[in-house]
């Protein structure tokens, strides 16, 4: 079990005598493929390096200085550290929380509580700061005024806009990638081990604690690291909840720097040190998991069996059913009541009631039908493309294929610290101007969904390769395939579910991306999230509820369509 | 004789209108062969959804596509769609004079002479013929009055500044607005940056549109408005929300704002048409009545419960100033702000 799959490998390739074997003919493939996402990431990174590194005076050190010694600048770098520290903290606990109460426990209404998870991860964390908003501003907030008529009090009991509810709003939104990364472990780790613990005399809660956590802990750290640099990376939440109170991060910050008159050259500099944090961080996650093998299920069924949670079941349930209603029902109603309000904040009696918010956006306002087709388009072509070039990437890392395989993954996940309106600026820098114009048109979207969802299409990927055990492969090779029919008919079905789960995740994470979009967009090729920021600047209420429920509702049929499709649950692993 | 005057008179009238008309028919023509026309506006996204409507049912077969989005956002779009030489654009306009300066210097621009135009007064025509305003608003404050009380509100540019108002006040940005952009220009002519430096201290609820705090006063979030689009105010107003606009005895800020045809415009002819449909005394009365607009026709009558230009000290900026200070308002207004 515990024989690195790659020893193997190598074992049946002396084993058959082959003096020649690092030759193989699907070896072009995978070149082809790392050097495509190479590609991808240095055309934008040496445009913003470039960039960054010269001024009027040529080959200089002045942006830098200028950025980072304006105390409002370091300020808002400040922020974004604070916030994504705490973001990352909270989405580990809820996230690992719930993800095993899900899968190693009794909990009741189990499908459920995936199928809320699953609703907060595709809310897009700009709807859902806008959704807050709605609930918590100070004054007109819909909690806040309960709280006032319940209490008698003069005082609100939450501000959305400060730095403390900006947190709260991302990590709601945050969560869900630890849960899934720490669910599909939890489902794939089969009780063997507990029963051996068992057999040995430790109880139920010990077993958890050190056979299961510490089995979960990389995806625990992958998990706080993944919410880290997703909530530094984020640009609606802070814009809607942190700007109003004068708070910058580094997002809203390097967005500024856009405006008219632009500050490419600022906004570049401002960008370099975050690209060497994430270097730092990855080598870190590299250091602290080291090379330990995790691969605790191969070609054989493991079986789990269920922790009785006892008196605590109910508790337990009541807990989740607390912090899935902050993510999903108070924030999806009070996008409801508006959509159907003519003043948000007023009661919705009859006199309060319409449609017209719903016949102004679907029949009257112009932009919301060409954006529409561009969301759409744009998510299936990027899932797709994602997909199938994430699938070779994880395969080659994971797999090791290629010298320098490992560095390979930098160049994959580096777009996961890279904020995507700062990929916009390189992806601007690079092509509005010839050889490649792609400026004007929804391809330069492409190409930096393409990027940006890189990360998030590979680490799923990735994850699910490693609890693949490469014996089966291995196998499929002795008997003579080549590493892409190894790879098409054994690795791909058995990864199945966790490739849909990929295709998904990109096609949610491109339909409500809105970072780059934000930079990138001309008004030819806009999309429903610019829309809405948009409408959002202007106050337009009524109008972004109703377009954040079609994007919702769109989200979740297709969401039912592919696990229709792929016949079984694939959020967080199967249903097992 | 007398008879002979009336009939020639008759007769070059007849001629001169006909052959207008056989003029604005080509017009139409041309137009609708290229199809549509495609407009970047700052006017609030009801107010030109309407105005494109309007267009649309008058000129059947022309399609406008709207693009709407704050004054200082349109302006860095044409930009870099110009730096990229992307031609979408026909008709640009914003609430920032300035930036019409800005864009033909740049060259931008294209020169037209809209007869619809001919009547306006000298404030609203530029000299050279390339831009027009389209529109007058004013930037004013206004409050909630089921929270604050008639007598408590605030009557003065002044009276904003009150530490009372702590935690109640919504401001506007002039990094998005040009309506705010106006607005603190002239402002910080009357009173100078100390003014901005002691709102600050006030710790107001930055928004960005100067749209948007008519809803955050109507809600409620926070009772009292700055500064804000007048016309927007007034039509949430008019739509049944508690609002109650101030404007100010010792001048209020005027903002006109200009309309363009852009030099390299796709759809020139349909530009040249909705131009001449924008500044058409029908359209500019259509603004008056229903979206609350000044305008700088003449004819134009204005709703009863609306003031009359004439009465208020109106206190109008410099395109060319606007054009030069852009920078530095923004500048110093997010160093007093934040963001």
């Amino acid at each position: 079990m515990s024989i690195p799959g790659t020893r193997v490998a190598e074992w049946v390739a002396e084993a058959r005598g082959l003096g020649f074997k690092r030759f193989d003919p699907t070896l072009p493939v995978w070149i082809a493929a790392a050097l495509f996402v190479i590609f991808l990431m240095l055309l934008p990174l040496g445009a913003i390096f470039t960039t960054s590194a010269y001024t009027e005076k040529g080959l200089s050190l002045g942006n830098y200085v200028e950025v980072f010694t304006d105390p409002a600048y370091l300020k808002a770098i400040w922020n974004s550290l604070i916030i994504s520290f705490w973001v990352g903290v909270i989405a580990v606990a809820v996230g690992s929380l719930l993800g095993w109460l899900v899968t190693r426990t009794d909990l009741p209404f189990k499908r459920a509580v995936r199928a809320l998870v699953m609703a907060s991860f595709v809310t897009p964390p700009f709807l859902g700061a806008f959704a807050w908003m709605l609930l918590a501003g100070p004054n007109a907030g819909l909690l806040n005024n309960w709280y006032r008529s319940a209490f008698g009090s003069e005082t609100a009991l939450v501000n959305i806009f400060t730095i403390e509810g900006l947190i709260f709003v991302m990590a709601l939104y945050s969560f869900p990638y630890v849960f899934s990364m720490i669910a599909n472990v939890c489902e794939l780790i089969s009780s063997d081990l507990e029963d051996a613990a068992n057999i040995l005399g430790a109880n139920k809660w010990k077993i958890a604690l050190t056979i299961t956590l510490p089995l979960t802990a990389p995806a625990l750290i992958g998990g706080f690291i993944v919410a880290f640099l997703h909530s530094l990376s984020l640009f609606g939440a802070p814009a809607i909840l942190g700007l109003p109170a004068g708070i910058h991060t580094i997002t809203t910050q390097i967005w500024a720097f856009f405006q008219y008159p632009p500050r490419l050259d600022l906004a570049a500099a401002f960008s370099v040190p975050l690209l060497i944090a994430t270097v730092g961080l990855i080598a870190l996650q590299k250091k602290l998991l080291g090379r330990r093998g995790y691969s605790t299920v191969g070609g054989k069924g493991g079986q789990k069996r269920l922790l009785k949670l006892g008196y605590l079941r109910w508790p337990a349930f009541l807990l989740v059913a607390a912090i899935l209603s902050l993510s999903v029902f108070l924030p999806y109603g009070i996008l409801l009541k508006a959509a159907l309000s003519k003043a948000w904040a007023m009661p919705l009696t009859a006199d309060n009631f319409t449609l017209g918010n719903f016949s102004f956006t679907f029949f009257e306002y112009s932009d919301t039908r060409n954006a529409i087709v561009n969301t759409f388009k744009l998510g299936i072509l990027t899932a797709t493309a994602g997909t199938l070039l994430a699938t070779l990437l994880a395969y080659i890392t994971n797999r090791q294929l290629l010298r320098g395989a490992r560095y390979l993954s930098f160049f994959v996940l580096a777009p996961l610290v890279i904020p995507g309106i700062v990929l916009a600026v390189g992806l601007f820098i690079a092509y509005t101007r010839p050889p490649i114009v792609l400026y004007g048109t929804i391809w330069i979207m492409f190409v930096a969904f393409l990027t940006k969802e890189m990360p998030i299409g590979f680490s799923q990927t990735e994850s699910t390769f490693k609890t693949i055990h490469p014996e089966l492969e291995d196998a499929t090779r002795i008997i003579g395939a080549n590493r892409l029919r190894a790879l098409k008919d054994v690795t791909v079905p058995l990864a199945r579910s966790g490739l849909i789960a990929a295709w998904s995740f990109i096609f949610i994470g491109v339909i409500r991306e809105l970072s780059a979009s934000i930079l990138l967009f001309t008004p030819s090729s806009k999309v429903v999230s610019v829309v809405i920021f948009d409408l959002k600047e202007e106050g337009q209420i009524g109008a972004i509820a109703v377009l954040g429920i079609l994007l919702l509702a769109v989200s979740f049929l297709i969401i039912l369509s592919v696990q229709w499709l792929a016949g079984r649950e694939f959020f967080a692993g199967s249903r097992g | 004789m007398k008879h002979l005057v009336a009939i020639v008179l008759v007769a070059l009238a007849a001629l001169s209108t006909s052959s207008s008309h056989a003029q604005d028919a080509a017009m139409v023509e041309a137009a609708r062969k290229e199809g549509k026309v495609v407009w970047y506006t700052s006017l609030a996204i009801p107010s030109s959804t309407a105005l494109a409507h309007y267009f649309m049912s008058k000129y059947k077969g022309i399609e406008v596509i709207v693009n709407r989005n704050g004054s200082q956002r349109v302006l860095q779009i044409v930009m870099s769609e110009a730096g990229a030489s992307i031609k979408n654009v026909d008709v640009i306009h914003t609430s920032d004079a300035g930036h019409f300066v800005l864009l033909k210097g740049k060259g931008l621009l294209a020169q037209y002479s809209p007869k619809a135009a001919e009547v306006f007064p000298a404030g609203f025509k530029d000299p050279a013929g390339y831009f027009y305003g389209m529109r007058a608003t004013l930037s004013a404050i206004a409050y909630n009055p089921r929270v604050i009380n008639e007598k408590d509100a605030p009557k003065t540019w002044k009276d904003v500044l009150d530490p009372k108002w702590r935690g109640k006040e919504v401001t506007a940005h002039p990094g998005y607005s040009g309506i705010i952009m106006t607005h603190v220009l002239a402002l910080v002519k009357q009173y100078g940056w100390e003014y901005f430096q002691e709102l600050a201290k006030n710790k107001l609820h930055i928004v960005q549109s100067a749209n948007d705090p008519a809803q955050v006063v109507a809600s409620g979030e926070r009772p009292l408005g700055v500064n804000g689009a007048e016309y927007f105010y007034y039509k949430t107003m008019k739509q049944g929300n508690p609002i109650k606009i101030v404007y100010p005895k010792e001048g209020v800020p005027l903002v006109v704002s200009p309309t363009a045809i852009a030099k390299d415009a796709p759809h020139p002819n349909a530009a040249r048409l909705f131009t001449e449909f924008i500044l058409s005394k029908e359209n500019q009365q259509i603004l008056a009545d229903k979206e609350g607009l000044y305008t700088g026709h003449p004819e134009v009558t204005y709703p009863k419960d609306k003031p009359m230009l004439k009465d208020l000290k109106l206190w109008p900026v410099d395109a060319e100033e606007l054009e030069k200070r852009n920078a530095e308002l923004k500048k110093r207004f997010t160093e007093f702000f934040g963001a």
